[in-house]
């Protein structure tokens, strides 16, 4: 955090100082291990084992917040008869399917109150949806966000046992598959002594309950694994046991990795989400509109306004042409129905399937893995729209990028025309971005863009103006929805600039008086409002930009709600419901933020209450309720189903209800736990651009993590092209512990080169202590290696790529490539250049008995190459 | 000789009430005539950091409608006044004599960038997603409408705006384009 989040990290240095410990688990000691009271280096890629160690602890040593689990949590509740344990099936759960590599979540369910769906408002068409999902490919198509943040419909009513000792109780479930993550496993699987181990979780488990609470801070280096959302599960079930989410000082903070990445995923240009995580409509699950709101018409909590939400977004888009009697133009929505992301489209423009590519700020042929298959995506496009600042990598791989040095690529071969557009820089335009804490802040603009430079609300408003004036007129069904579009943002200036503000408003949303909402709650299903995405409804109440507001934080309280404004409703604690205790008491008086006041018969405290404010704390649903009202008083979580957080996942996460530990795609370390090597659900990408190296192969004897530095941004394009910030990081380099340096006799300050099945790069060397190699209980060494990933050939300061020595392989619910662990081979000295390379790396690949990386031109297939198209071979 | 004495920094230490030279004792005629760039700026406006999700508040200090100076907000409840070198070089990312303001055209096989006008390239790239849009079209797929077209993708970066991911997703949509992707799924 004290690299990548600087500034943040203020308020953990604070914290310190009024006496919080502060712990860093990570595999290197960077600037945060210095100023942490402790750091444990554990080995790359096993963090579920150390999670789970401490999930064990907790629960062996009844450490947990009994009141707080059992009321808000579902520990209580009844797993069905037919669910088996991954302890029992050798690290499987019930349910695979080996030859599609899923899994049948139906065993998974909760054991129903009485009989199946009676509890469903719509018993039939849940049993119809029970069946759509079950199709493999809908599974493959992030069922898990499908479901919108609310998570998949539960079929029924669990039964519970409130003392939490019948044996199928998820907190018993939870208790057995956690039973064998003991310290000495951790050991074993994480080469973290026993002693630091206890010591943290003694830290943790003492600072949490009624008077304390504990946070947890993760990054990139938990989502970017095959296993990387069961990462995040195994924290969430941690921190609930804990009782510390919901609270203040408690919670677990997603550092998000960009000025506005929060806002990108919220907004979202995804293929698989809507605005307000929405899910995108699927061609066999959601043919109507009716079958797209079908999850949620049983459902209890604020996913139950799904219909609200969404007819409201087609009225903000397709205005007076969306109408009761046309489902409010929900088939304008084109469909999904698999898995169209990022990766699987560098895939397809190998294959000649995709024509054109707009690249709008990002700068995949550094800031992904693979740089090389990516290089080949883009050679083989028609044409390539790149907006940036700078002349990126991404703009110039036809003459400049490696696989010209190699002869892989050649202008006279690509036949990619591409369009630089320069783009306007966030000084000279104004808009908001979301930063990590949902926390919108305006922008004002302080100068004109130059020359040409515009910014992409320009670009993209006066796209659609063109398109739309070429279509004037069409008969053509398909392009209606273009034609249909509410398109008419008010221009000012010479450039004819759109008005951000009104935007922001359409995104706040408009009622039937045409005054902007003041949150999500007035939104209708009957078209008579609009709202371009619902979890922003509010950021413009009363006619007010409320994310312009700057308070100075001086005059205001800890909580500073008059900064800006935060989704939704501006709470700055979600689930802060969960801060008081069932009957809406404060926990503790320490830890008071939001309570129930009997006399003013309403929630109150330092933030918005995450809850209706006057819903009494004894509130119980009445028969029928939905939405919001079939949530009772004392249920904090009020965007599940069930109004509980869930310990266990019935549904919705593909690789299992429960986080288990499995080892990285790639891993020099047999799974101490279970007979299953890695994730079985993973994603793989093949071809003879992505080969995966093979775990366990001496040949890639090493693991390698990739990181970013403080004076560094991601794939450069910001940094690299700065003097300052150059001269501050100048050059490319590998950090490795004087045991590795020994063994493979790398020299610090001098060249060694790296190598994988993708390709091998160079790098300057570090040696220093900050490396740990780990010592596992079996007497095996691993060594580990960091790689910072901002450099490239472009800019001032310019190097090898660290992400083209990476694969792509993927977590099955978010599509995330597992970049944070992968293996290597490293020796002294620099790279072979040219064609020698390519005869390099294929010598590595057939000694580690892997298929060959030979390409034919652009990168295409070697077979289709000589199919006529010519070689370059 | 009263003057040439008190122009003497020492001096001034010795006598002055600032025995520890750290403040008027050290001052110069020179250092009298300095003004910082943020005292003579036409104008202040309320930024944020590009950089990472933080959201660090800045002010720019705006002169003869050129950026001067980008500083933090001391206002900022997040940041309180403080920038990471990031944050510190963002004047020097707005005002880059490397930053490429002029559009520039590469065609197939062309081995030179190209100049362009910009409302030419506006309109040859809404030829080309026309094209795109038709080839990669398709009304049904495995027998169920999807009404989209395969033809063209997108990837956008995490310095987006909200307003601007937003039209974004409704232009593509209204396309039939739904390989949208962006930073937040890497
Ligand atoms: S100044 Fe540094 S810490 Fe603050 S937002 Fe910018 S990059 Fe992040």
């Amino acid at each position: 955090m004290a690299e990548c989040h600087p500034v943040g990290f203020q308020w953990v240095s604070e914290a310190k100082a009024r006496g919080a410990k502060i712990i860093h688990v990570d595999p290197r000691f960077t600037r945060t291990s210095a100023i942490a009271d402790l750091h444990v280096p554990l080995r790359m890629g096993t963090d579920i084992a150390f999670l789970g160690g401490l999930i064990r602890y907790v629960l062996e040593n009844d450490l947990y917040f009994k009141e707080y689990v059992v009321a808000y949590t579902n520990a209580a509740a009844l797993v069905s008869e037919e669910f088996a344990d991954a302890e029992d099936l050798g690290g499987l759960f019930s349910g695979f399917d080996p030859e599609n590599n899923t899994y049948d979540e139906s065993t998974w369910q909760y054991e129903p109150e009485e009989p199946p769906h009676s509890g469903s408002d719509d018993p039939a068409g849940a049993a119809e949806q029970d069946e759509l999902e079950d199709h493999p490919e809908i599974r493959k198509t992030d069922k898990a966000q499908a479901a919108g943040s609310g998570g998949p419909p539960i079929a029924a009513k669990p039964k519970r046992d409130e003392t939490l000792q019948h044996p199928r109780t998820v907190f018993q479930v939870l208790k057995r598959h956690f039973a064998r993550y003991t310290p000495e496993m951790v050991a074993e699987v994480c080469g973290v002594e026993p002693e630091a181990f206890l010591q943290v979780a003694r830290w943790v488990t003492e600072n949490s309950g009624r008077d304390r609470t504990t946070a947890w801070v993760y990054s990139v280096g938990w989502t970017q694994h095959s296993v990387g959302a069961q990462y995040i599960r195994t924290c969430s079930i941690l921190q609930t046991l804990l009782g510390n989410i919901g609270r203040p000082g408690g919670g677990i903070l997603a550092l998000r990795g960009h000025a506005s990445i929060q806002g990108s995923t919220d907004v979202p240009t995804l293929y698989n989400l809507l605005p307000g995580y929405l899910p995108m409509p699927h061609a066999k699950q959601h043919e109507s509109l009716d079958d797209y709101c079908a999850d949620a018409a049983g459902k209890a909590g604020f996913w139950g306004n799904k219909r609200a939400y969404m007819v409201s977004l087609l009225k903000a888009w397709w205005g007076d042409a969306a109408t009761a009697e046309n489902d409010y133009a929900f088939d304008h929505m084109p469909r999904i129905d698999g898995d169209h992301s990022s990766y699987q489209q560098i895939k397809d423009m190998i294959e000649g399937k995709i024509s054109g590519y707009f690249l709008v700020g990002e700068n995949p042929t550094v800031g992904h893995p693979n740089g090389r298959m990516n290089r080949f995506g883009l050679a083989n496009l028609d044409w390539l729209v790149v907006r940036d600042l700078q002349l990126i990598e991404s703009a110039t791989f036809w003459n400049e990028s490696p696989e010209i040095e190699t002869g892989e690529l050649a202008p006279e071969t690509i036949a990619t025309e591409v369009f630089f557009m320069p783009a306007a820089s966030h000084a000279e335009k104004e808009g908001t971005f979301t930063q990590t804490q949902r926390l919108l802040q305006w922008r004002h603009k302080a100068v004109d863009p130059p020359g040409d430079a515009k910014s992409d609300l320009w670009f993209f408003f006066h796209l659609g103006r063109i398109l739309r004036e070429r279509l004037a007129g069409s008969t053509d069904p398909r392009d209606r929805p273009l034609l249909d579009l509410t398109w008419d943002y008010p221009v000012h200036g010479p450039d004819q600039e759109p008005s951000a503000e009104d935007v922001l408003r359409e995104i706040n949303g408009v009622g039937p008086d045409g005054r902007a909402v003041s949150g999500y709650l007035e939104l209708k299903d009957d078209g008579s409002t609009s709202c371009g995405c619902w979890i922003y409804s509010g950021v413009y109440a009363d006619e007010v930009n409320q994310s312009a507001r700057r308070r100075p934080g001086r005059e205001q309280g800890q909580v500073a709600s008059e900064w800006g404004w935060a989704w939704p409703y501006n709470r700055r604690v979600l689930y802060n419901r969960a801060s008081a205790d069932p009957d809406g008491k404060p926990w503790s008086e320490r830890k008071k933020y939001v309570w129930w006041d009997e006399e003013a018969g309403r929630w109150t405290g330092v933030d918005t209450p995450d809850f209706e404010a006057t819903k009494r704390p004894d509130y119980v649903p009445p028969e029928g309720a939905r939405a919001q009202d079939a949530i009772g008083g004392s249920d904090p979580f009020i965007m599940q189903g069930d109004g509980k957080a869930w310990l266990y996942a019935p549904a919705g996460v593909v690789d299992g209800p429960l986080p288990t530990h499995y080892e990285p795609a790639e891993s020099v370390v047999e799974n101490a736990l279970y007979k299953q090597q890695a994730n079985p659900t993973i994603e793989h990408i093949n071809g003879p651009w992505n080969r995966e190296n093979p775990s366990l192969s001496p040949v890639f004897p090493f693991q390698v993590t990739t990181y970013r530095l403080t004076e560094h941004h991601t794939a450069g394009g910001m940094s690299r092209t700065l003097p300052y910030l150059s001269e501050l990081q100048p050059e490319f380099f590998v950090e490795v512990s004087p045991e590795l340096a020994a063994l493979r006799g790398l020299v610090n300050g001098e060249f060694a080169t790296l190598v994988s099945t993708r390709t091998a790069i160079e790098a300057k060397v570090l040696v220093t202590e900050r490396m740990r190699p780990i010592r596992l209980r079996s007497g095996q060494v691993v060594h580990q290696i960091g790689m910072p990933y901002h450099w490239s050939y472009s800019g001032i300061s310019t190097g090898d790529s660290a992400n083209d020595l990476l694969g792509i392989v993927l977590d099955p619910n978010t599509h995330i490539q597992e970049d944070k662990v992968s293996t290597a081979d490293i020796r002294p000295g620099r790279r072979p250049r040219g064609p020698e390379l390519l005869e390099f790396v294929e010598g590595y690949r057939r000694r580690a008995g892997v298929e060959s990386g030979r390409v034919g031109v652009n990168g295409r297939e070697p077979v289709a190459a000589e199919a006529g198209e010519g070689s370059q071979q | 000789m009263k003057t040439w004495l008190d122009a003497w920094p020492v001096f001034r230490q010795l006598t002055g009430p600032d025995p520890l030279g750290r403040g008027a004792a050290a001052r110069s005629k020179a250092t009298e005539g300095v003004v910082s760039r943020t005292a003579t700026a036409d104008r202040v406006v309320q930024s944020v950091c590009p950089y990472c999700a933080v959201g660090c508040g800045q002010r720019i200090y705006v002169k003869d409608e050129q950026i001067v100076q980008i500083e933090g907000d001391p206002d900022s409840p997040i940041s309180r006044g403080r920038l990471c070198p990031k944050g510190s070089a963002s004047k020097s990312l707005v005002t880059s004599p490397t930053r490429v303001t002029k559009v520039r055209y590469r065609r197939p096989y062309g081995t030179e960038w190209e100049d362009l006008d910009l409302d030419t390239a506006m309109h040859m790239i809404a030829d080309r997603v026309l094209e795109a849009r038709r080839k990669g079209w398709q009304d049904e797929n495995d027998g169920k409408r999807v009404n989209r077209t395969m033809g063209l993708a997108s990837l956008g970066g995490a310095t987006l705006d909200n307003e601007e991911n937003y039209l974004m997703k409704k232009l593509y949509s209204a396309m039939g384009a739904i390989q949208i992707e962006n930073q937040a799924r890497i």
